[in-house]
């Protein structure tokens, strides 16, 4: 479902170029639960940015669900990361001033679904991850827990390929941490495609496989048992 | 995305934002209400203006002799006989010869105004008499020596007592005392009321002088002044042979004349009112550079969900609109109301309330929000995704 072949990204930085990635082959499929792994600067982020179509290669191909998507332009990559990602970031990144309800929503609003259609969606989604009672909340109001599952029900709402969690549970307790990823680990049981990109070995052995990541290259991939 | 979402997203950030949303309209509502107040007094003062104007009647004209050019001269005979040939045009028509001169009781005098016409003046401008009767053609073709006095030339040489029947000395020549005009000034003497009227024959044997002027005329009806104008010009040319001799005006032309003057002036004054429209939307286009950057990781939140360009440059250009449409808004009831508390209390020119200048300036509010909002709008659509996620 993922196939990246030869992708490299320079970062031309005035006169030095900086090469991040450098002619990575990887192939993703679906129901998969990867862990990439990575110190900073292994090029890890800049992986991520390419798999949530943030960013295009400077090089190489990259085929997400059967399409290409190296050569798209800003408004086409939108439209792919709307459809095809669902993002859980590390700061949760919900917007402040709308309710819970409201930011899983978005994802739904900018697809141009209807408004009705649209809040039953989000309300299943916010189901899924326990949060129903608590979706007239703004994020000010819930705990890290719950904006992170908010955050979970927001990627999850549009029924996206790949969900691409980016240590989700970084700015988390370790008790709630666990909680975070038992329900991505739930997600993926129940057939959800799952990136996590963490430079956290212990979190990344939660993961059915693990690609470690150094010097934009890869350097180990292998299957957990 | 829809337009609704959008409005309701914008409606969302202008009310978690209610100082900086008010202080940022601010300036679109005091640019309006001062457009709106500016064009309601230049206005205002034109309608006192004209309707005091025209209030001396539309269908006037007047005729002014210079006599340059020329040795002939018209008589009060040629013209009254012009007249009643074109009675259908020119409803009336008197001769006027002003001079200065003292008038005299037994004991008191006074210097005034000396006016000889003839009794179509009366009906020309609307001249009434409080006591005794204005002139008749009786008296010009007499040549009588009665006289119609003005009120403060009544009150200042008989004192108080009836001055009908009464005589009274002009340039050393006995009158008689007809009629006292009404009084048209509050206590204050005005030229209207410090005046003697004589029949026009006694006053040019009086000045020693058969020429008159000026005429006064009247068209038939507003729609026949300009044909008046034509057919008295064409026959002063003809007596004249010269067309600088006189000069034919009507209140129509001094009217359109201050038309032209007062709707200039409504253009300056709402021309400089506007200039504060602008300074507000300079300050709109300020508050939403901060917003933007403020919103950064918002911006990078809605972008790596699946914002287009469009969706965010929408949401920003709409929350514009709102703010300067809302502020529009309160700048025309700012603007309604101090007309009408402010000037129509004092009264000192009516309420005028112009509905294309008040629907003009919101129009104008809101073209300043498009074009001070998109530059800013357009800096929230073009960020990078990663470089806005990473905003701290």
């Amino acid at each position: 479902m993922i196939q990246i072949t030869d992708m490299s990204k320079i970062y031309t930085m005035g006169e030095n170029k900086v090469t991040a990635l450098n002619r990575i082959n990887l192939h993703i499929s679906l129901h998969e639960f990867v862990a990439i792994v990575g110190p900073s600067g292994s090029g890890k982020s800049t992986l991520m940015n390419m798999l949530g179509c943030l960013d295009v290669p400077t090089s190489g191909s990259y085929k997400l669900d059967g399409q290409e998507i190296s050569k798209l332009k800003d408004d086409r990559l939108a439209e792919i990361r709307n459809f095809k990602v669902g993002f859980i970031f590390q700061k949760f990144n919900l917007l402040p001033k709308l309710s819970a309800l409201e930011n899983v929503e978005l994802p739904l609003v900018y697809q141009g679904v209807h408004n009705k259609e649209a809040k039953q969606r989000a309300m299943e989604a916010l189901a899924t991850v326990s949060l129903k009672e608590r979706m007239h909340h703004r994020p000010s109001e819930l705990s890290g827990g719950q904006q992170q599952r908010v955050a979970i029900a927001r990627a999850l709402v549009t029924r996206p390929p790949v969900l691409l969690a980016d240590e989700p549970t970084g700015a988390l307790d370790s008790k709630t941490g666990i909680e975070v990823m038992n329900i991505l680990k739930e997600l993926n049981s129940k057939g959800n495609t799952i990136i996590l990109i963490t430079h956290d070995n212990d979190l990344a052995a939660e993961a059915k496989r693990i690609i470690r990541i150094s010097d934009g290259e890869i350097t180990e991939d292998k299957e957990m048992v | 995305m829809k337009f609704i979402q959008a409005y309701k997203m914008a409606i969302k950030s202008i009310v978690s934002n209610k100082v900086r949303s008010f202080l940022t309209m601010l300036g679109v509502i005091i640019g309006v209400g001062s457009v709106i107040i500016a064009v309601g007094v230049a206005q205002g003062s034109t309608a006192s203006i004209t309707s005091s104007l025209s209030g001396l009647g539309s269908n006037l004209i007047n005729i002014n002799i210079t006599g340059r050019g020329s040795n002939r001269n018209v008589t009060y005979a040629e013209i009254k006989k012009f007249q009643s040939d074109n009675s259908t045009i020119i409803a009336n028509i008197a001769p006027q010869s002003s001079s200065n001169a003292t008038v005299k009781s037994d004991n008191l005098s006074r210097s005034t105004s000396v006016l000889g016409t003839s009794p179509e003046y009366a009906d020309i401008n609307s001249t009434t008499v409080q006591e005794g009767r204005f002139l008749i053609q009786l008296d010009i073709d007499y040549n009588q020596k009665i006289a119609v006095i003005g009120t403060a030339v009544a009150n200042d040489i008989f004192k108080g007592q009836s001055p009908i029947g009464k005589t009274m000395k002009i340039m050393g020549q006995q009158f008689k005392v007809v009629g006292v005009l009404t009084q048209t000034a509050d206590g204050v003497d005005s030229s209207t009321d410090d005046r003697v009227i004589i029949p026009i024959s006694v006053a040019t044997r009086l000045n020693k002088s058969a020429t008159i002027k000026s005429f006064s005329a009247q068209a038939t009806s507003a729609d026949t002044v300009d044909k008046s104008v034509t057919i008295l010009t064409a026959f002063l040319t003809k007596i004249y042979k010269n067309r600088n001799a006189f000069r034919v005006t009507n209140m129509a032309a001094v009217l359109s004349t201050l038309n032209t003057i007062t709707s200039t002036l409504t253009v300056v004054l709402a021309g400089i009112a506007s200039i504060s429209l602008v300074v507000g939307g300079i300050g709109i286009m300020n508050i939403m550079l901060v917003s933007v950057t403020e919103r950064t990781r918002e911006i990078g939140v809605r972008k790596a969900i699946g914002a287009k360009k469009g969706n965010i440059l929408t949401q920003f250009l709409i929350e514009a609109l709102v703010v300067t449409g809302l502020g529009g808004i309160m700048g025309i009831i700012v603007g309604v109301s101090t007309i009408h508390f402010v000037i129509g209390g004092l009264k000192i020119v009516p309420e005028v309330y112009s509905i294309p200048w008040i629907l003009l300036s919101f129009g104008i509010s809101l073209l300043i929000g498009v074009v001070f909002g998109m530059y800013p709008a357009n800096k929230a659509a073009n960020l990078n995704p990663i470089d806005a996620l990473a905003y701290e």
